[in-house]
């Protein structure tokens, strides 16, 4: 039986370690695996520009068409409640922002804690609704397979682990917490290759669409 | 189609596969909410029509031949295969249940372009042998008799004839050096030949000096449809090299939205350079006529009339505000459909799926949004600005028992036209 002290040490050091590389080099590799495949000119004399279009719709595409949530409230208000619940108790809670400042010399101001708490509530209430849709709506469900529950293991045991550690409901703490780190490591190992690499895809998705809208003079 | 086989469709699905293809498969998390801006499953509720769904075969290509984890996949024998038998059942999902219409590319929260995607694949099912028969017959005659529907010269110049026997008008023929050159689909041709005589007449009126290419007259592409590179490059080049055989400076493309995507975005790639002539949609056309005062309209109608967006030349050729600049000058009664403009719904025939007798029920059930779509405007006339969306809609209309006259806003605008008294016959330049 390992100490449960060991086991944070372990995982707060060398496997960390681990799992940051794994994590950028991924990502490197994902970058360049659609890249490298390259897009051919457009020889069509262009009717409006690429750039500003591309970068309007990276923005404008963060929210819903109206028609589209009438008829589909649930997923995207579920989605709307994890992903913030899940950016805030990432950014804006400060012993990770210490952990940051610590790594890399600086940081940022962070929210008091009850508000992360009450954020990190959401985020994991949204993702229970957002596991619901999933099972039930027979959209979601022609399309689901292995890797999207895969996916919302990943994310979801951050959160639950994280919810533990800042209430203290596992003894010993340490277990906890390092239970919360190990979750993080998984989650960082996977996420290059699973559908987690939407969080930086998704850029270069808007921007094609944006980008290749624009040029014929259509606003994406 | 000869030699088609599941290797070569595999090649072909590869070859389709470029940046954006793989940034869009490998942002999407499969949240469905692209089914909701689809007619094909809002109508019918069946979740199989979910539009990313339709590029499940050019996801796996994608996934085993580009993707890291693809390759492991394959190695330890995990990758889903793709055979011919999800070729054929997934030819109703690409062809049948899809109009390249363009709503869905629209709402994915991630921005993926799925009709781009979807046209891509259709490369695939060619290559593969699994296009649908009726769309594949309509690209041999397209390539052969030089029309989709086999509609020969022979038959333009009967109409030809017929319309300057009634008007008195000239419609020029070949006429070398003239500054335009007009393609038609052949649905006006046969359907609406009013559509080439509003032509004459507002062109006279404007003083524009225009011609017909008796090479190069039809502007369809069933090349494009149907997803076949070489059959949609061959049938552009016809274009081009009557334009550039008449030296004529512009092209106009018809109303016909897939035949402006086809001239106006996807013929230079084709042929692999850029035209020696520029190309520019009627509509674009007589909303610059209108802007420079040299056509004149009269007595706009207050008849409540409501204007059907054309998915190719609204959503994926950016001619929005031309249409209703034009209603203006001859309607004083217009109303917009509720999801009009860039949001209009498809009349859902586009794409091939009004050539393809597989897709016919399923096209009438789904025309069911379209007609709530009208009714919910009260307008007593609808107009448009394609000879496909306009047949759709006659057939849609007629199936559901619902009168609703349809006029193409080429003639509405050529009828309201203010014409000065020159004795018929004499063409003008200005
Ligand atoms: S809307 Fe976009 S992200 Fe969602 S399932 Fe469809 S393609 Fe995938
Ligand atoms: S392009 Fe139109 S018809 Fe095709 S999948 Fe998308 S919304 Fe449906």
């Amino acid at each position: 039986m390992i100490e449960p002290m060991d086991f944070l040490l372990w995982v707060r050091g060398s496997l960390f370690d681990v799992a940051v590389t794994v994590f950028v080099i991924g990502i490197i590799i994902r970058f360049f695996e659609i890249l490298s495949l390259g897009r051919s000119k457009d020889l069509a004399e262009a009717k409006g520009t690429e750039f500003v279009p591309g970068i309007k719709t990276i923005i404008t595409r963060t929210l819903p068409e109206q028609g589209t949530f009438k008829r589909q409230p649930l997923t995207i208000i579920a989605g709307y409640v994890f992903h913030v619940g899940l950016l805030v108790s990432l950014v804006l809670f400060i012993p990770h922002i210490e952990l940051f400042r610590q790594t890399f010399g600086f940081g940022w101001p962070g929210l008091p804690n009850p508000i992360v708490d009450a954020a990190a509530v959401l985020g994991i209430v949204g993702l229970l609704a957002a596991l619901w849709n999933r099972i039930t709506n027979p959209v979601m469900k022609i399309l689901t397979d292995n890797e999207d529950y895969l996916v919302w293991v990943l994310t979801f045991l951050p959160m639950i682990t994280g919810y533990l550690a800042y209430h203290r409901m596992v003894n010993p703490y340490p277990l906890i917490l390092g239970l919360h780190i190990l979750s993080i490591e998984l989650l960082m190992v996977f996420f290059p290759f699973t559908k987690l690499m939407h969080t930086f895809t998704l850029f270069l998705a808007r921007w094609y669409n944006g980008a290749m809208s624009g040029r014929r003079g259509v606003e994406s | 189609m000869t030699g088609a086989t599941l290797e070569r469709g595999i090649n072909a699905f590869k070859e389709q596969i470029n940046a954006p293809v793989a940034a869009f498969f490998s942002s999407c998390v499969s949240c469905g909410i692209c089914a909701e801006a689809c007619l094909f499953y809002t109508e019918t509720g069946d979740p199989k029509y979910t539009p990313i769904r339709k590029l499940e075969p050019l996801r796996r290509v994608w996934e085993q031949e580009y993707t890291l984890v693809g390759k492991i996949k394959r190695l330890l024998g995990f990758e889903k295969p793709v055979t011919d038998e999800l070729l054929e059942e997934w030819r109703e999902l690409l062809y049948d249940s899809c109009t390249l219409c363009g709503r869905c590319s629209m709402v994915c929260p991630v921005g993926n372009d799925i009709a781009y995607m979807v046209r891509r694949a259709r490369e695939g099912m060619v290559a593969s042998g699994n296009s649908p028969v009726d769309v594949q017959a309509a690209a041999v005659r397209a390539v052969t008799i030089g029309s989709p529907m086999g509609i020969k010269l022979k038959a333009l110049e009967t109409q030809i004839r017929n319309i300057e026997a009634d008007t008195g008008l000239t419609i020029p023929l070949d006429v070398e050096g003239a500054d335009y050159m007009a393609l038609l689909s052949s649905m006006e041709v046969i359907n609406f030949p009013e559509y080439i005589e509003s032509l004459a007449r507002i062109f006279k009126q404007a003083g524009i000096s225009w011609t017909l290419c008796s090479e190069a007259f039809e502007a369809t592409n069933t090349g494009i449809q149907i997803g076949s590179t070489d059959i949609a490059r061959e049938l552009v080049q016809r274009a081009v090299d009557g334009a550039e055989k008449l030296r004529v400076k512009y092209v106009i493309s018809p109303e016909c939205g897939h035949a402006y995507t086809a001239i106006r975005w996807d013929g230079p790639n084709l042929i692999g350079r850029p035209y020696k002539f520029r190309v520019v949609h009627i509509l674009e056309l007589l909303d610059e006529l209108r802007a420079n005062g040299r056509i004149k309209t009269r007595n706009p109608t207050n008849q409540c009339m409501t204007f059907h967006d054309p998915c190719s030349i609204v959503r994926k050729g950016g001619v929005l505000e031309s249409p209703r600049n034009l209603m203006a000058l001859v309607n004083s009664n217009f109303v917009e459909m509720p999801d009009h403009g860039k949001w209009n719904w498809c009349c859902g025939g586009g794409g091939g799926v009004s050539a393809n007798t597989d897709a016919e029920e399923l096209r009438t059930q789904v025309f069911r949004r379209k007609k709530l779509q009208l009714e919910a405007t009260g307008a007593t006339k609808l107009v448009t600005a394609c000879a496909n969306c306009r047949l759709v809609i006659e057939e849609g209309l007629e199936a559901y028992n619902m009168e609703l006259p349809i006029e193409g806003l080429t003639e509405l605008v050529a009828q309201h036209l203010i014409e000065d008294e020159i004795p018929s016959g004499t063409q003008d330049s200005s």
